[in-house]
């Protein structure tokens, strides 16, 4: 079970004056139950990939199978793959319509065809898992923060039960709280529902602390594809392309520098302190 | 499919008709506008054609692009087309039922078509060979008489260059929320009349949401800048004529009165 993309090639209005190669030949292979982050400077193409995953997006080239099954093939029924592939877009928070939150959250479950009863029982759960307190869920949703509404409008993919969640920017101008709180959630829905999450930012520092696997775009290809320990080995090129590698990663090599044995390749701030405790020989 | 409206949009090229001065090409689509209803015959039609073709060839926008913006206009091109075809009097060439078909309704229905689609595709050429500020610019100076008899022209002027700014930002708009309902599940192609009205308020309602929340934005960050209307503002590159403008209105008006003159006499 697992998604492969083979040479995915997709251009923005092919043929006129603003046509742009958003991606150049993206292969992939996704596993069942990873952890990923995806990420990229602005504009390298990190939104049109993840939209071609749930194949709102037409590759112009190229295949896309989803456990074996070619999901360009005539009879391939794209609204189950939506299904299974929950997409969160960036800001979801502006796709909000119904009157109260509970009935938000009942919209995707009840797309899929579930009963009353079934469809509220998932849109509880859902609420549930991103942590949005109880009194609130049959306000309108136009009352809510921020923070709070996003939460709103990932609990209304998550109410689907993708096998897949793929989040596009989902911290993007939330405060540093607000951040690390939409974060905790994922990580806690990837180990409970045992989901694959795909997380897309531009910012290492993000993602860094929670991925297995780290894909890094540029310009529509796919530049560095590895564990957060190997992406982050290459901290020069990332620069090169606008990105910057973790702070305790130029740390780590600056005390290497100044010739301090300690691991360079630690990529959280509790790596990194076992490797400096270690080299001065504590505990 | 949204993205097909081409109206109001801007098309980037370096050509002659890029750079003539947007009131020259108000002018002349006028009085192309205007020369549209006063052909009768294939003669009319004809120069029409010819002279709309090649300010298109002149402009370097792609005729396809430029096309495109007829499929906007397809339904309402269909029922004047057919409005014309059964409702004008004259000798039946086909009847069945209550239906007859004469030649004159066929030719007015040839007739009306032609010129929707004359209207479309030349005014068409206007808003892709100018930018929506350099527009209202030149409308705004254009019509400048007009503030003798207390007609706010600037703030005409503005709200269309705002009208006009918004609708790429709007369908866009559209485009993501649409993506964003369509992952949830939500189906806007199936279904009868009332069930796709139904399906729609998903779309609707954070449109329109978000229409607002970006008028509102912009009332404050022109606020913000000290806005207070049209008096006493002075622009950074003000209009002026250059010498092809002279000679693009005076083709324009050779052409309106060639037009005029088939008009009459053939
Ligand atoms: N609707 C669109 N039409 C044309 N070009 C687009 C559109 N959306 C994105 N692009 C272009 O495609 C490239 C990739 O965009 P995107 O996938 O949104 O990047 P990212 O999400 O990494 O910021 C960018 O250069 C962008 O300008
Ligand atoms: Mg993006």
């Amino acid at each position: 079970m697992s998604m492969i993309l083979d040479k995915v090639d997709y251009k923005y209005s092919p043929g006129t004056a603003y046509e742009k190669h958003a991606l150049r030949e993206v292969s992939l292979k996704i596993e069942d139950g990873q952890f990923i982050g995806v990420i990229g400077h602005t504009g390298s193409g990190k939104s049109t990939l993840i939209q071609h995953l749930n194949g709102l997006m037409k590759a112009t080239s190229g295949a896309i199978y989803y456990n074996g099954e070619d999901i360009y093939d005539k009879d391939y029924d794209l609204r189950k793959l939506r299904q299974k592939v929950g997409l969160v877009f960036q800001y979801p928070e502006h796709q909000l319509f119904e009157t109260t939150i509970f009935k938000d959250v009942c919209f995707g479950p009840k797309n899929k065809g579930l009963s009353q009863k079934d469809a509220e029982l998932k849109a509880f759960e859902a609420l549930r898992a991103v942590g949005l307190p109880e009194n609130l869920w049959y306000q309108s949703p136009f009352e809510l923060s921020g923070g709070q509404k996003r939460r709103v409008a990932i609990a209304g993919v998550l109410a689907m039960k993708p096998e897949m969640l793929i989040l596009d920017e989902p911290t993007a101008g939330l405060d540093p709280k607000g951040r690390d709180e939409i974060l905790d959630q994922v990580a806690k829905m990837h180990r409970e529902w045992k989901m694959t999450v795909i997380l897309v930012s531009h910012s290492m520092e993000d993602v860094a602390n929670y991925v297995e696997r780290l894909i890094v775009m540029n310009r529509g290809k796919v530049m560095l594809d590895g564990t957060p320990r190997e992406v982050f080995a290459h901290y020069k090129e990332l620069e090169e392309v606008g990105l910057s590698a973790p702070q305790v990663t130029y740390l780590m090599h600056e005390l290497r520098r100044k010739g301090l044995s300690v691991d360079v390749n630690a990529t959280t701030l509790e790596e990194a302190k076992d490797s400096i405790l270690k080299t001065f020989g504590a505990k | 499919m949204l993205r097909d409206i081409t109206i109001g949009q801007y098309y980037p090229a370096d050509s002659v008709i890029h750079k003539l001065d947007p009131r020259t090409k108000l002018f002349a689509t006028l009085l192309f506008v205007i020369s549209l209803f006063t052909f009768r015959n294939p003669v009319g039609l004809g120069l029409a054609a010819v002279f709309m073709a090649s300010f298109i060839w002149l402009s370097k926008v792609p005729f396809g692009y430029m096309v495109k913006g007829l499929r906007a206009i397809v339904v309402i091109l269909i029922i004047t087309a057919l409005f014309n075809l059964f409702l004008t009097p004259g000798e039946p060439l086909v009847k069945f039922w209550i239906f007859s078909i004469s030649q004159e309704g066929f030719i007015s229905a040839g007739k009306m078509a032609m010129r929707l689609i004359f209207l479309i595709i030349g005014t068409s050429v206007v808003t892709l060979t100018t930018t929506p500020n350099a527009l209202t610019d030149g409308l705004e100076k254009a019509l400048r008489p007009l503030n003798a008899i207390k007609i706010p022209v600037h703030e005409i002027a503005m709200m269309m260059s705002i009208a006009l700014r918004f609708i790429p930002i709007l369908v866009e708009e559209t485009d993501k929320i649409m993506k964003a309902q369509i992952a949830r599940g939500a189906d806007f192609e199936s279904g009868n009349l009332i069930k796709k009205a139904k399906n729609m308020v998903p779309l609707l309602v954070p449109l329109f949401i978000s229409a607002f929340r970006r008028a509102n934005d912009l009332a404050l960050a022109m606020e913000a800048r000290c806005y207070h209307g049209g008096s006493g503002r002075t622009k950074m590159k003000p209009l002026r004529y250059q010498k092809r403008d002279g000679i693009a209105y005076m083709i324009v008006i050779v052409y309106f009165g060639v037009m005029i003159a088939v008009g009459i006499w053939l």
